[in-house]
């Protein structure tokens, strides 16, 4: 992991990325008690909103994403992470809908998080930063969507977390949500799902480069800790029958192992790359807090026991959308979901996608995926009066 | 060319678009007929979607879906229904009493893992309940296993037994004497022949349950 060690320390470099900042001003009450604000939320639009202000698709992006769906990455420079999705007339289709992706609360591409000056003392928040929670990124994207004008937005879609946040979007606001559509998403995030997020968090703070979340202001970063973290997390992404056809036990540049610690397989070598490439893009307190985010999402324990209590009376429209091979995100949880909607007799569709590409399908070039998502948008729209535009 | 192939060609040529109605299978033209404009309708077992389309866009009705195979409820949604992946016995518990005017179940009784239980469900969710199903008691099916004494092969009936899905095959008879068991009224019934035509006998003779190859039911609260 050479790269990995040799970490490179950005001061500031958002100010230059691409795309829009809203300074919240009136603060933001957080579950966790705080009145926090104001702060930056940094976000992305595609498309035009209609004169109606109807047409608004808002994206909520996953862990380790960012506004830029469709863009390329202002430090990668690969390509925007939905980009086979978003586009003249693609899925969400930029002639047709105004699409709106806002980097999330506690993020780290533009967006206040753990990474920003406290204005209080003038230093890096890191481990001051409050805790935050799914309701709480959507309360901050509520704030844009205001800001933007638009009263109900005709979609809000996201896979994963953003699948979460998709939810809680319905449930917080369902006047304001003609459509949701949460993909290899869950109503909570389950124990062993916990327990990976745990082994990630534990491998940031045992690096010593961390220096108890100061390492901002002692000039280092805990790259190797970081990167370990990614590289358990990338695995519960893939499908162990991915990983084989990608890989098997096939050896790296060798014919033979090294009776050694080297990366002699394939699948570590990948593994090592994914961790080192992501440690350039993200910041490691920012992972905490995220992760932490998503722990403690339950929709059921937030309205008193009962997931369906969340969607009572609810007139949006779903789409719930699993694969069959994401053991991260499994089907019977998105099931769960709909089962919960029934019981409030929601309109929901629910399908399940046939893949071996594990819960980063969501991510891929799935074409049941896109077929459906079309189907059910352009559904959507005529029930809204939307036309082609 | 033999025969059948020119009369398979002669009745694929005619390019006129048929009205909606039309393009549905006969059992579900009966189907729909029996529902009224605007109501709440769920179609469990609803395939390609085709008698929820027709509901949705000639009747104006809320119409909802549950079918079991994926590319039933792909075809589905992507044509902008609202239809879950799931099956009849273990994907309706959830849905909260009288949640639906009409609940419709073609073809699909049969297929189910605990008949009795899914009527009973249906009954629970809906206020009036559609079913229809093959009639096991159709002569065809009694010449084929009385004469040849093999498990009929029939259109309605078109697997083997060895991979038929159909695994609780009852006869019209058999039907309403459930119907009856668990206090169920037969608001109304209509028996198809072999060619989908209606006619009107009394689903409680015998005639009825020799002649017809299929039944449709529309079933209430209440005895009889």
């Amino acid at each position: 992991m050479s790269s990995a060690t040799s970490p490179r320390i950005l001061q500031r470099p958002d100010a230059d990325w691409p795309g829009y900042r809203l300074l919240v001003r009136e603060p933001l009450r957080l579950d966790c008690g705080v009145d926090f604000g104001p702060f930056t939320i940094a976000y992305q639009t595609y498309g035009r909103l209609n004169a109606e202000r109807t047409n608004a698709i808002l994206i909520c992006h996953a862990l380790t994403g960012d506004q830029y769906v469709a863009d390329p990455h202002p430090i990668t420079s690969h390509p925007g992470w939905w980009s086979t999705m978003v586009g003249p007339g693609l899925v969400l289709d930029t002639d047709r809908y105004f699409l709106i992706c806002a980097n999330v609360l506690g993020g780290c591409m533009g967006t206040t998080g753990p990474k920003d000056l406290d204005p209080a003392t003038g230093q890096p928040w890191a481990l001051s930063f409050p805790l935050i929670t799914v309701r709480d990124m959507v309360r901050a994207q509520k704030r844009l969507v205001d800001h933007l004008g638009i009263e109900s937005l005709f979609c809000v879609i996201g896979g994963s977390m953003g699948g979460m946040q998709v939810l809680e979007w319905a449930a917080s606001y369902p006047e304001n949500v003609f459509a949701a559509v949460p993909v290899a998403s869950a109503a909570r995030h389950s124990a062993q799902n916990i327990a990976f997020h745990e082994v990630g968090r534990q491998a940031i703070m045992a690096d010593p480069d961390w220096c108890d979340g100061q390492y901002l202001e002692a000039g280092r970063r805990p790259a190797r800790g970081l990167a370990v973290a990614r590289m358990a997390a990338h695995i519960t992404y893939l499908s162990e029958a991915a990983l084989h056809r990608k890989f098997g036990r096939n050896l790296q540049d060798r014919n033979t192992v090294t009776w050694g610690f080297d990366a002699d397989f394939q699948v570590e070598s990948y593994l090592r790359h994914q961790g080192s490439t992501f440690v350039d893009r993200f910041d490691a307190n920012s992972y905490l807090y995220i992760t932490r985010a998503m722990d403690y999402f339950d929709l059921a324990a937030e309205h008193g026991g009962s997931v369906a209590a969340a969607f009572t009376g609810t007139g949006s429209r779903f789409c719930i959308i699993s694969f069959t091979s994401d053991w991260l995100f499994p089907t019977s949880e998105s099931r769960e979901l709909v089962h919960a909607l029934n019981a409030v007799a929601a309109n929901v569709s629910f399908v399940e996608i046939a893949t071996d590409k594990g819960h980063d399908a969501f991510l891929l070039h799935e074409p049941e995926l896109f077929e459906t998502l079309s189907g059910f948008l352009n559904g959507c729209a005529e029930h809204r009066g939307l036309h082609r535009g | 060319m033999s025969r059948s192939d020119a009369l398979d060609f002669g009745l694929a040529a005619p390019q006129t678009v048929l009205p909606a109605r039309d393009r549905l299978r006969r059992d579900l033209r009966i189907i729909a007929d029996m529902i009224e404009p605007s109501a709440r309708v769920l179609d469990i077992g609803c395939g390609d979607g085709a008698l929820l389309a027709y509901l949705a866009s000639e009747k104006g009705v809320d119409a909802r879906g549950v079918e079991l195979s994926q590319s039933g409820v792909n075809a589905c949604v992507t044509q902008g229904l609202s239809v879950i992946q799931g099956d009849a016995d273990s994907d309706l518990d959830a849905y909260p009493t009288d949640a639906f005017d009409v609940v419709v179940l073609s073809q699909t009784l049969q297929a189910t893992r605990q008949p009795r239980r899914v009527l009973e469900t249906l009954m629970r969710i809906g206020q009036r309940a559609i079913v229809s199903f093959p009639n096991f008691g159709f002569w065809r099916v009694r010449v084929a296993l009385a004469l040849r004494g093999r498990m009929p092969v029939t259109p309605l009936l078109d697997h083997h037994w060895y991979d038929s899905p159909n695994i609780h095959l009852c006869t019209i008879r058999d039907f309403v004497a459930l119907c009856d068991e668990i206090g169920l009224r037969i608001e109304k019934s209509v028996t198809l022949d072999r060619y989908g035509r209606p006619f009107s006998l009394d689903p409680r003779g015998s005639l009825a349950n020799f002649l017809a190859e299929q039944g449709v039911f529309v079933l209430t609260h209440g005895a009889a």
